[in-house]
């Protein structure tokens, strides 16, 4: 995979000021985050009751994702590490309130204040250990165990990642869960290597009855599909579904070795006469 | 940065067992005018700790805000000047240039631009790992 900016930096490295303004004045790129966020806001589930919520962006860079919340009628708050993103954005005149911060070391939030989160991909900057103090799992620990207690119950939080390899999609979903959350995963156009887009979705409290799927177009120059089936959704759970479940010890039973023995006879081997001692239940140590 | 955030911050420094609320050191403050919701500060009323807000409104030079804090019962009824105040304390009162205060260490978390830097580890002087944060 060429050129992950995460191999790169760290990203209040990577983000500084000549790369702030060319990643804001991409218009491919504000395109792309606009079109995410606007993704990211639909497994929200906010009620629809024009009632602005408090949301959090994490990793709000530039202001990009938050321009579109505003939009949306919400207010937020935005988190960043790179403090030439948040100058952009200062300039860009957002209306998010920005704090300037390294989410692995905790968000600093009071419990129950945040009605969602959204983060547009910046999660998995946190599975590189870019100084010798840091350790992925540590941090990740930290980021989750923060936002889980500063979103109220019921609550979600959506992350758009392009996580480098399974394992650190495994990383990133073990502590989430650890901490607390329910999850499931939601794929866009599975199929298409280029509009792929994953999106983790993280509820404070259990598994809801009803999960959106992702986006998906049944033939693939249709861009403008709003199709909604064949999307991929995946469940995670705590429970490891890799773990086999145990068999029922109840045995054949006597039926099925009368049945057994009688096809025997039948073939014609020599096959002790059914008593009322058979498939008698022994002794285990028999 | 607005009122409405502040009340939200609690200091992260390892080991602090109070680091709500942030004292605020205002330096420079503006006031930008914001559309007026009623519906929304009836929903953020019940999140809001009501004596943090009305010192760090005092703090920025604000003191119409009543000392106590009305029922959450009230608000829905509440009249229109308590949350024309309200209103105007958390949302159009701007922090610019300043500083939170963590009131147990006395650490000063600089705002910038009306961007609050949190803890780093960079920025921290006394030696890297005062900034784990634990579980």
């Amino acid at each position: 995979m060429s050129n992950r900016p995460e191999l790169i930096a760290p990203p209040e490295i990577f983000y500084n000021d000549s790369e702030a303004r060319k990643y804001t004045s991409s218009s491919r790129i504000v395109e792309i985050q606009a079109k995410l966020s606007e993704r990211a806001l639909e497994p929200l589930a906010l009620p629809k009751d024009d009632v602005p919520r408090f949301l959090l962006d994490i990793g709000c860079g530039s202001g990009l994702s938050g321009e579109t919340i505003s939009e949306n009628g919400q207010q937020w708050i935005g988190f960043d590490i790179s403090a030439s993103m948040l100058n952009v954005a200062v300039e860009r005149e957002v209306e998010g309130d920005l704090l300037l911060g390294d989410m692995g070391q905790g968000l600093g939030l009071r419990a129950g204040v945040i009605d969602g989160a959204i983060s547009i991909s910046a999660v998995q900057w946190l599975c590189n250990a870019d100084k010798s103090s840091h350790e992925p799992r540590w941090r990740l620990k930290a980021f989750f165990g923060s936002l889980y207690r500063c979103l109220s119950r019921g609550a979600r939080a959506v992350f758009q990642l392009y996580p480098e390899n399974i394992a650190q999609r495994e990383l990133i979903f073990d502590q989430a869960m650890q901490a607390g959350f329910s999850g499931w995963l939601v794929f866009d156009y599975p199929r298409s290597t280029k509009k792929r887009k994953e999106f983790l979705v993280l509820r404070c409290g259990p598994l809801p009855t009803n999960i959106d799927y992702g986006h998906n177009d049944s033939c693939s120059d249709d861009d403008d599909s709003e199709d909604e089936e064949d999307g991929m959704v995946c469940v995670l759970d705590r429970n490891r579904p890799r773990k086999k479940q145990r068999t029922n010890k109840k045995g054949k039973g006597r039926e099925w070795v009368l049945r057994k023995k009688e096809q025997s006879r039948r073939k014609g081997n020599d096959v002790p006469a059914d008593s009322k001692y058979t498939a008698r239940k022994r002794k285990s140590r028999f | 940065m607005r009122l409405i955030t502040h009340n939200m911050l609690s200091c992260n420094i390892k080991g602090v067992t109070n680091g709500f609320p942030l004292k605020i050191e205002a330096e420079k403050v503006i006031e930008k005018e914001v559309d007026f919701n009623p519906d929304f500060l009836r929903h953020m009323f019940a999140k809001i700790e009501w004596k943090a807000l009305v010192e760090a409104a005092r703090s920025m030079g604000y003191a119409e805000l009543p000392e106590d804090s009305p029922d959450a019962a009230a608000i829905d009824s509440a009249d229109e000047t308590f949350l024309r105040k309200l209103h105007h304390a958390l949302l159009e009162l701007h922090l610019e240039e300043g500083a939170l205060v963590c009131p147990e260490t006395g650490r000063k978390f600089p705002v910038n631009k009306a961007t609050f830097w949190t803890h780093i580890d960079s920025v921290d002087q006394s030696g890297g790992s005062a900034s784990m944060w634990t579980t």
